[in-house]
């Protein structure tokens, strides 16, 4: 049995791929990096990530499927799933070995799987994009967070830093621990120790606020409740659209 | 300049907007510019949902429920005895970029009663569009309702603002539109729909020669029918509706379940609840005549002038016409593989992509999310043939769909034993 193990980085996991190939030992089973099951049967290779092998890696899956297909696998690996990285390699072992381009075979299971994936990342990043609710600060910046269910902020700040680009904000997973700061100019990756946030709701404490915020929030659950047709309610379908996970991040679900 | 005072008149006049379903903030992609705040996406987002299960993605505001007109269906008609009051132009522009920095919304959707006369409703309302783009520098979506029997003039300066212009027909035929609302006649609408699709034609041709030549409600143009406030068909709607996306290019026609807001008016029927199941029905035939290839006549036509609430209009047309079918999954044409039942477009997709690669069975399909309860009575593919549509004739499978769906829960609605043929098949 073949076990690897890196650092869970997705430049780790091109690396692994590397010396796959160059150890010409495929992975039973991938142990990600901090953690460290035991492990009963076989020993485990420890791969170290080299940015050369894993660029080596990233531009061969380009070279046999395409640019689009990189950044397919990059945002699966952002599912953060136990079971992403094995499925990953895979399907490039499968990319890499094919002479045609494989990743539109949607009759190999694989294929299939890898897409599902990456269709639910996506659909959690789009979430974000729905339902960040900025809240307005004494300094005149805004500040949002959230838990998503995968480590899919990378893949939504463009979206913020050109929609809010004449605002400063930052946008933070409570659950990962780490934002990103736009500053009107740039977009920082950013970790706080002393966050004055209440991780229950995301709500800044009350003393950062500034002093229309509460108002608009109210004014926001207002338009919320005065909007809805009591003859078709339907709370089914509002569950539906609308996971009962982020209702307590939504100023008009409070 | 909002204020506590805001809270009441946001209740009412969101309140008094609700009824129009329009929510699309698609159809535009707007980068955001220097300075600037704000952007489209083509595709659009939702920024919430409401308990009634509709999406919110605009901030659907009236700019006033002061109305002289007295339609007989509407909420904000003249003669309702309800709290009436307006925003100032500021309130709105200051509301929706508000509303709008702390992404609560995709934009603004801009509707209003008619306060003394067209042109001046109008103008308000043109003003506020122009004081988000121009004073605020806002780059977001608006979509704008015109007032029917505007001026040219105004509706030109609205479409050079907003990024879609709409205006409602609300009744599918012209008597009963005189009927319900006096004040009002086809003419009175279709002038001002002309004037928008002539606009986003030319404002198109123009920008073929000059990039930047100003746009013109670069999202198109839609509208809204009530559905169940009078004795129309759904014939006559989706000939209305297909007319309309041919001769008038719109976007999207909405389709509004009729809810009895003025009960006491005798011209209006009396509804226990909104006919939904209809309204749903209506929008899954809409989508065949956008993106399917179906004609309305196709859906329904004379023979069958209401579709049935059983079942989806794409199986009926399939049940209608059993002799083109079983497909074959792996030779088919893309415009026959959407006419399956259980086959959408995304699937359809797949199935092109993946049949380069080998030959497809069932198990492909359903992995791809084809809905095999359904497509199984009308495709073939790689595999040992199953029993279809022609052997089975289309009572039975519409028999087995039917008793495949949990129709217990609603005991109102019979089963039809016997299926209308159309006269071809009989």
């Amino acid at each position: 049995m073949t076990i690897y193990s890196f650092d869970n980085t997705f430049e780790g996991l091109l690396t692994l791929v590397f010396e796959c190939y160059s150890r010409k030992q495929f992975p039973d089973e991938i142990l990600s990096g901090e953690g460290s099951q035991s492990v009963l049967f076989g020993s485990t290779s420890n791969i170290v990530t080299d940015d050369r092998k894993a660029e080596r890696v990233w531009n061969g899956i380009i070279s046999r499927s395409s640019e689009d297909n990189a950044h397919r696998i990059y945002r699966v690996f952002l599912s953060g799933l136990p079971d992403a990285p094995l499925l990953l390699v895979k399907y490039i072992r499968l990319i890499i070995d094919s002479t045609k381009n494989e990743e539109t075979n949607f009759s190999l299971p694989v294929v299939v799987e890898v897409n599902k994936l990456h269709q639910k990342v996506c659909r959690e990043a789009q979430r974000i994009h729905m339902f960040t609710r900025f809240q307005k600060t004494i300094e005149g910046s805004y500040y949002a967070s959230y838990a998503p269910m995968y480590d899919v902020l990378p893949l939504c700040i463009p979206h913020f830093s050109d929609r809010f680009a004449d605002q400063h904000w930052i946008i933070y997973d409570l659950k990962r621990n780490y934002g990103f700061l736009y500053d009107m100019k740039t977009v920082s990756r950013v970790v706080f120790d002393d966050l004055k946030v209440n991780p229950q709701n995301g709500q800044l404490h009350a003393s950062l606020l500034a002093e229309d915020e509460k108002l608009f929030q109210r004014l926001w659950k207002q338009y919320f409740k005065s909007i809805c047709i009591e003859e078709r309610r339907n709370d089914k379908v509002h569950r539906q659209h609308l996971p009962k996970r982020f209702w307590k991040y939504l100023p008009e679900k409070l | 300049m909002i204020s506590e005072s805001s809270l009441e008149k946001l209740k009412i006049l969101a309140g008094a907007a609700k009824y129009d379903v329009s929510c699309a903030s698609s159809g535009t992609k707007r980068g955001n510019t220097q300075g600037g705040i704000g952007n489209a996406t083509a595709w659009g987002i939702c920024h919430s949902f409401a308990e009634d299960g509709r999406c919110i993605s605009l901030l659907k505001i009236m700019l006033s429920n002061y109305c002289i007109y007295d339609c007989a269906y509407c909420y904000n008609r003249k003669s309702n005895d309800i709290p009436r009051t307006s925003f100032t132009p500021d309130e709105i522009a200051n509301l929706t970029i508000e509303f709008y920095r702390r992404n609560y919304i995709e934009g603004l959707f801009l509707s209003s009663g008619v306060l003394r006369n067209p042109d001046h409703t109008m103008e308000q309302m043109v003003s506020v569009v122009k004081k988000l783009r121009t004073e605020q520098r806002y780059n977001g979506y608006i979509h704008m309702k015109t007032i029917p029997g505007a001026s040219q003039q105004l509706v030109t300066e609205a479409g050079r603002w907003a990024d879609r212009l709409s205006v409602n027909i609300e009744i599918p035929t012209e008597n009963n539109l005189k009927i319900l609302a006096p004040d009002k006649d086809f003419k009175s609408v279709l002038e001002p729909m002309k004037m928008i699709s002539t606009g986003i034609l030319e404002s198109k041709e123009e920008r073929k020669n000059h990039r930047n030549a100003p746009l013109f409600s670069p999202s198109g143009q839609s509208t809204q029918l009530i559905i169940g406030a009078t004795n129309d068909t759904d014939h006559t709607i989706l000939k209305l509706s297909s007319a309309l996306y041919t001769r008038r290019d719109l976007k999207r026609v909405y389709y509004s379940g009729y809810i009895p807001v003025n009960s006491y008016d005798n011209r209006l029927p009396a509804l226990s609840a909104p006919p939904l199941r209809r309204e749903h029905r209506l929008y899954q035939a809409d989508w065949l005549m956008r993106f399917y290839g179906f004609r309305s006549d196709e859906i329904v036509n004379t023979e069958n002038p209401n579709l049935d609430l059983d079942l989806d209009p794409k199986v009926n047309w399939a049940l209608r016409n059993p002799h083109l079918f079983p497909v074959d999954i792996n030779t088919a044409d893309p415009m026959m593989l959407l006419r399956v039942p259980g086959i959408g477009t995304h699937s359809i997709q797949l199935i092109l992509m993946a049949r380069k690669h080998q030959r497809l069975n069932s198990a492909h399909l359903k992995k791809m999310g084809v809905v095999m309860k359904r497509a199984q009575f009308f495709i073939t593919c790689n595999e040992l043939r199953s029993q279809n549509v022609q052997d089975l004739k289309p009572e039975i499978v519409r028999q087995l769909l039917l008793d495949k769906k949990s129709l217990g829960s609603d005991a109102s609605v019979q089963l039809k034993l016997f299926y209308p043929m159309t006269p071809a098949l009989r």
